[in-house]
Formats: C-alpha cells, sequence, structure tokens
C-alpha cells in the first residue's frame, strides 16, 4: 500500500518535472520510479514515517488553518517591522506538546518555525523550546491551538 | 512592466541581505543571510524567466532550492563540528 | 490593453510579495540578535515567497510550468522551517544568549 502511493507520488513528480511525453522516455521514468521504490524497500524505508498518507484527510483540513494563521503572523511582524514605535520583546518559553509520536513532534515544531515571530529551538520530550519575537505571540503559542490541531490530524488516521 | 518591478524589490532585498552577510557580528548572522539570499535567487530565477519570456527557467529555479537548503545545512555542520562526515546523534540535549 | 481579473490579482500578489520581502530585509537590517533577524527572514520565506509563486502560477495558467512553480513553493515550505531549526539549534547550542525581554523559563 504505500509502495503503490509511493510510486504514484514519484511518477507523478517525474510527469511534472520531464515533460517529454513519448511512449519510450514514459516507459523509462515508469522503470526508474520502480527501481527507487525497489530500493526504497530494500532499505526498509517504506514506513508511516517516512511516507504518511495517513495524514491526507487530516493535511486537508490543516494547511488551509496553517496558511490562515502564517498571514495573520506576517502582518504582525510587518508591523513590528516597519513602525518605528514599537518595540520587539523577545520571549523564550517551553511549550508542552500533547503528540506522542516523533512525526507528530516534527510536524508541530515545523509549523512553530514556519510562522513568522515564532521559532522552535529546541525539542526534548515533551515540550519544544520556542523563541518569540513578541510577548502576545508566546502568550498565543501557549493557548495551545495548533497543539490540538496537529494532535488531531497525526491521531485521526491510525 | 510588473516583473521588472518585482525584480527591482528582489534586486534591493539582496542588497540589503548582502550588507547584513558584510556587518553581521557572528558567523550565524551571516549565515541566515546566506539563506535569505539564496531564497531571493529562486525567486528571481523564476520572475526573471517570465521577464524574458522563457518560463524554462523554473527547472532551474527548482534544482537551486534544492542546491541551497543542502548547501546551509552544510555550512552548518561544518561550523559546528568542523567536519561532514561524521554522524553526531550523541549531542545531550539543551 | 484589456485586464483580466487574474491579471490583476497576480499583479497585486506580486507587488504584495515585493514589498513584503524588501521589509523582510529591513528587519534583518534592523533587528538586534541573531533570534531576531531569524524572525525576519522568515518572513520574506513564506510570504514573499507565497506570494510571488502564487502570482506568478496566476500567470502562467495551468501549464506544465505552473506545476513547477507549485513544486517549489511546497519545497521552500519544508526546506525553510528545518533550516532555520538548525540554525537556531546551532546558534544556542554555541553559547550564543538571545537578547530577551522577560524570562518565561521560571514561569512553567
Amino acid at each position: 500500500m504505500h509502495s503503490l502511493s509511493l510510486g504514484v507520488v514519484l511518477f507523478g513528480v517525474w510527469l511534472i518535472l520531464s515533460g517529454h511525453y513519448t511512449p519510450l522516455i514514459i516507459s523509462l521514468g515508469i522503470v526508474s520510479c520502480g527501481i527507487i521504490v525497489a530500493i526504497m524497500q530494500r532499505m526498509d524505508l517504506i514506513d508511516h514515517e517516512g511516507h504518511p498518507i495517513h495524514l491526507t484527510w487530516g493535511a486537508f483540513s490543516y494547511i488551509p488553518w496553517l496558511i490562515k494563521e502564517i498571514i495573520k503572523a506576517n502582518i504582525d511582524v510587518l508591523r513590528l517591522i516597519l513602525h518605528p514605535s514599537l518595540k520587539v520583546t523577545p520571549t523564550l518559553l517551553r511549550v508542552k506538546t500533547s503528540q506522542q509520536s516523533d512525526l507528530g513532534k516534527v510536524i508541530y515544531a515545523n509549523s512553530i518555525t514556519l510562522t513568522p515571530g515564532t521559532i522552535s529551538i529546541d525539542v526534548a520530550k515533551g515540550e519544544i523550546l520556542v523563541h518569540a519575537l513578541t510577548k502576545s505571540g508566546a502568550e498565543d503559542l501557549l493557548k495551545g491551538e495548533m497543539d490540538q490541531r496537529v494532535t488531531k490530524m497525526v491521531g485521526e488516521g491510525k | 512592466m510588473i516583473y521588472s518591478a518585482a525584480t527591482a524589490a528582489l534586486l534591493v532585498t539582496m542588497v540589503l541581505a548582502l550588507i547584513r552577510a558584510i556587518k553581521g557580528p557572528s558567523i550565524y548572522d551571516r549565515i541566515v543571510a546566506v539563506n535569505m539570499f539564496g531564497t531571493k535567487i529562486v525567486l528571481m530565477i523564476a520572475v526573471l524567466g517570465f521577464l524574458m519570456g522563457r518560463p524554462d527557467f523554473t527547472d532551474i529555479a527548482l534544482v537551486y532550492a534544492l542546491i541551497n537548503f543542502v548547501g546551509t545545512i552544510a555550512v552548518l555542520k561544518v561550523f559546528k563540528y568542523g567536519d561532514l562526515g561524521r554522524a553526531h546523534d550523541d549531542e545531550e540535549p539543551l | 490593453m484589456d485586464w483580466s481579473i487574474i491579471d490583476v490579482v497576480s499583479w497585486v500578489l506580486i507587488i504584495i510579495g515585493g514589498f513584503s520581502v524588501i521589509a523582510g530585509a529591513i528587519g534583518v537590517l534592523r533587528f538586534p540578535d541573531v533570534y531576531t533577524r531569524m524572525h525576519a527572514a522568515s518572513i520574506t520565506d513564506t510570504l514573499g515567497a507565497g506570494t510571488i509563486i502564487v502570482g506568478l502560477i496566476l500567470q502562467a495558467g495551468l501549464t506544465l510550468v505552473s506545476a513547477k512553480l507549485f513544486l517549489i513553493l511546497i519545497f521552500i515550505f519544508f526546506t525553510s522551517p528545518t533550516s532555520s531549526f538548525a540554525l537556531a539549534h546551532a546558534a544556542l547550542s554555541s553559547g550564543i544568549k538571545p537578547i530577551l525581554d522577560n524570562d518565561l523559563l521560571k514561569d512553567d
């Protein structure tokens, strides 16, 4: 199941990148995708962590929310940069994570970093060290809405 | 017209990033600036492709995005450990 | 010269992108230390790159070029947090202390 979807994804990327659609070249592409899937199976890299297809449906509701948050945070940081009287109040804080799996922690830490104004610096057991540009940004993060959404997305598919 | 404006904006950004890369007190300031510079190059190659009417340039932009990421990680690893070859998973958490 | 609505939207997006890219660069110059500069650089990676590439995708229409641009966008969105996490982690473990306004570490 994982190998099949990996092959389909690889072939889709190949189709986008190649741009030549003659039967010979397409069959060469299929062969090379097959070889890559076979090598990855031998290396035992195909699992729910390397190729998380169980997250597909959750991601459809999570990614638009994340984009909305990114735009809101961007406007905040842009105001901080361009407004001379607003001062930055850098803050270091620890955020609790409720995800159990490594994959969930990675998604949560990357979402924190992707949102401007907060950067995850260190991931330890059960908590993430975060550097926030402003105190209000840090307080927003401590409310834990992003944490709940990531947990929901990772947990639903299992 | 709009592409020229975007190219100009990207050029101004790249000059500002270069100023930070030259001034930057620590090595990490410089790496931040150079990483940002690389992302701006990716965008500029894409915009230039449209400006010159040759959108095939996006292939080059894609490859540059890959190289920029690997390059940043490699430079960081060299400055942290002084070596590219070893694997380090025994470092203590902060 | 007749302007379609897609053209106008994509121009607005590209202009927003150019503006936010310059603003992020000003932030990189203005902010006081490595960690705060990283926030400013992440603006140019998310809002700047996102709006410029979406604007170009709208200009390209439904072609192979727009698919490649979309791949670039996805790639930037996956690698930019990874490299800034690596940078912040390396900076902290090399002993650069962030300038702090207050320290919530003691509170919880």
